[in-house]
């Protein structure tokens, strides 16, 4: 039933890979909402509860993802956090990750690199939707 | 070869001399450090004995398991996080408690590896851990020496040039699954944005030679004397075709010489990235006016233009790397982020100044001043 369909919010503010990402979400099976840019997502979060969200790190500021992330987790904290990222695990210091404090309000569930495979994708949502 | 002490805090002996056998031949490369990496394992059967341990001499990274005959691992982390965060801490956990882990890791942990682990899971679990402990040590150092801003530059780069490319594998990739069935027709559009995330990548590229060109200063400048108006007139000739395509006038006011001394180079990287702005962020059926005046302590050149303009907070940003203006008006204009950067970077060079009029929605003028000089008095760089 379309009722059931579970609802994935993608923000990511290059519209090639959002195009991407919708496309494989969706066939996934999953209804999905995008926004191109951290302002666009928090206005529609306003008026929507996602079931699981992907957010791209670097939009309009270098770590907008985790600003993101952050005020969804204060108004849904239930709801999964994926931060996909073209920046890899190696540089991600300059977002200060690496030191102590920060990390404590950075809050995703999970933090992948893009280009990781739709499968792979699949599997990473399935289990932090619990299904 | 240099070596890093790995504290090992389980009460199963089995677990300890296992992690000990694995990493005792073990050793990791990394392309940033000249040195291999080998591994000297210490063992703590107790979170008591580990504290003791780490008082006496700190290691670089400490394997933790949870569940520990007295205190726990997660107080042994917080342990470590209030005293000696400089330890990067792996938790060792079972399948069963990965929502711990994943509470340990918010509470500090770098990581976790699920037991019962293989050899060689634990191998890549530490080269990753003992990568990152290379890197942070190697960002402070960059940043004692004042690199942090060349670091913070490349790893933009780094992400402004992965991002293309992801995005052409990722149409590549629906061919190749014939995600929009089997006529090449369905596929146009994926093809035109692939090309076009093509050439906006060759732009970024182009943009960074002649910035890194700037940069280095070992480009070999003729600093003679040039007639402006011939440079300008040349860029605005590049400019042309599309700017026929988006029917928007593009004139040259007066058609006299104005004669400075400088490199013919930076001239042209200068006018065309000042030039080609004025046309790319402009409207149907606008105008680009160029024009070059001299007095007798200064040249200027000034482009104005009929585009969507900058709202009067964004202009401080305008200047910086990679730091394109998010505007949904913009949003189909490719930009590598780096053309402004240059202009100023050339300016600088001539003890030029950069003055920046603008209205949103109603366009943009940029004007820079240069102050006339004689080879004796340019700066170094030149």
């Amino acid at each position: 039933m379309a009722t059931d369909k579970k609802k994935i919010l993608i923000v990511d503010d290059d519209a090639d890979y959002l195009f991407q990402l919708r496309h494989h979400v969706e066939k996934m099976g999953f209804d999905v909402v995008t926004a191109e840019s951290q302002r666009e997502a928090e206005n529609v979060l306003k008026n929507m509860k996602p079931d699981l969200a992907i957010l791209d790190l670097m939009m309009e500021n270098e770590d907008s993802g985790f600003i993101l992330s952050y005020k969804l987790k204060r108004m849904y904290p239930e709801v999964p956090v994926i931060i996909a990222t073209a920046v890899s695990a190696e540089t991600g210091m300059s977002f200060g990750i690496s030191s102590e404090q920060e990390r404590q309000w950075i809050k995703a569930d999970l933090y992948l690199e893009k280009g990781i495979r739709p499968d792979q994708l699949y599997r990473e949502i399935l289990k932090l939707l619990k299904v | 070869m240099e070596v890093i002490d790995i504290l090992v805090v389980d009460d199963e002996p089995g677990i300890r001399s296992g992690v000990t056998r694995i990493l005792r031949n073990f050793t990791v490369s990394y392309p940033f450090l000249e040195d291999d990496i080998g591994f000297n394992v210490i063992e703590a059967s107790t979170g008591e004995e580990a504290i003791e341990i780490i008082s006496k001499s700190t290691p670089a990274i400490a394997l933790l398991d949870n569940k520990l005959p007295g205190i726990q691992g997660v107080e042994v982390l917080q342990f470590i996080n209030s005293n000696h965060p400089e330890i990067l801490v792996m938790m060792i956990t079972s399948y069963a408690s990965l929502d711990l882990a994943v509470k340990a890791t918010n509470i500090g942990a770098y990581d976790f590896v699920p037991k019962p682990f293989t050899p060689q899971e634990l191998k890549s679990s530490i080269e990753n851990i003992t990568k990152h402990y290379f890197l942070r040590r190697m960002t402070r150092k960059l940043h004692r020496e004042g690199k942090q801003v060349r670091f913070q530059f490349l790893t933009v780069l780094s992400h402004e040039l992965k991002a293309p490319l992801n995005a052409i594998e990722g149409y590549l990739r629906m061919m190749q699954e014939k995600q929009a069935g089997e006529s090449i027709d369905s596929y146009m559009e994926f093809i035109d944005r692939s090309l076009s995330r093509i050439q906006s990548m060759r732009t970024l590229i182009m943009d960074l030679l002649d910035l890194t060109h700037i940069e280095s200063g070992k480009r070999q400048r003729t600093l003679r004397e040039i007639d402006l108006t011939l440079v300008a007139r040349s860029a605005i000739e590049t400019m042309t075709p599309l700017a026929i395509q988006r029917d928007i006038s593009l004139t040259l006011d007066g058609t006299e010489s104005v004669v400075m001394l400088a490199d013919s180079d930076d001239m042209e990287i200068l006018f065309n990235n000042l030039i080609s702005n004025a046309v790319k962020y402009n409207r149907q059926g606008g105008w680009v006016k160029c024009s070059i005046s001299k007095t007798t302590d200064s040249v200027e050149v000034r482009v104005s233009d009929s585009g969507i303009g900058i709202e009067s907070n964004d202009i401080p940003k305008l200047f910086q790397e990679f730091s394109r203006i998010k505007n949904p008006l913009c949003k189909n204009v490719t930009g590598s982020g780096l053309g402004l950067s240059i202009v100023k970077r050339i300016a600088d060079m001539y003890s030029a100044t950069i003055k920046v009029d603008s209205q949103a929605g109603v366009g943009s003028t940029f004007t820079v001043k240069f102050p006339t000089i004689n080879s004796a008095s340019l700066n170094d760089g030149i």
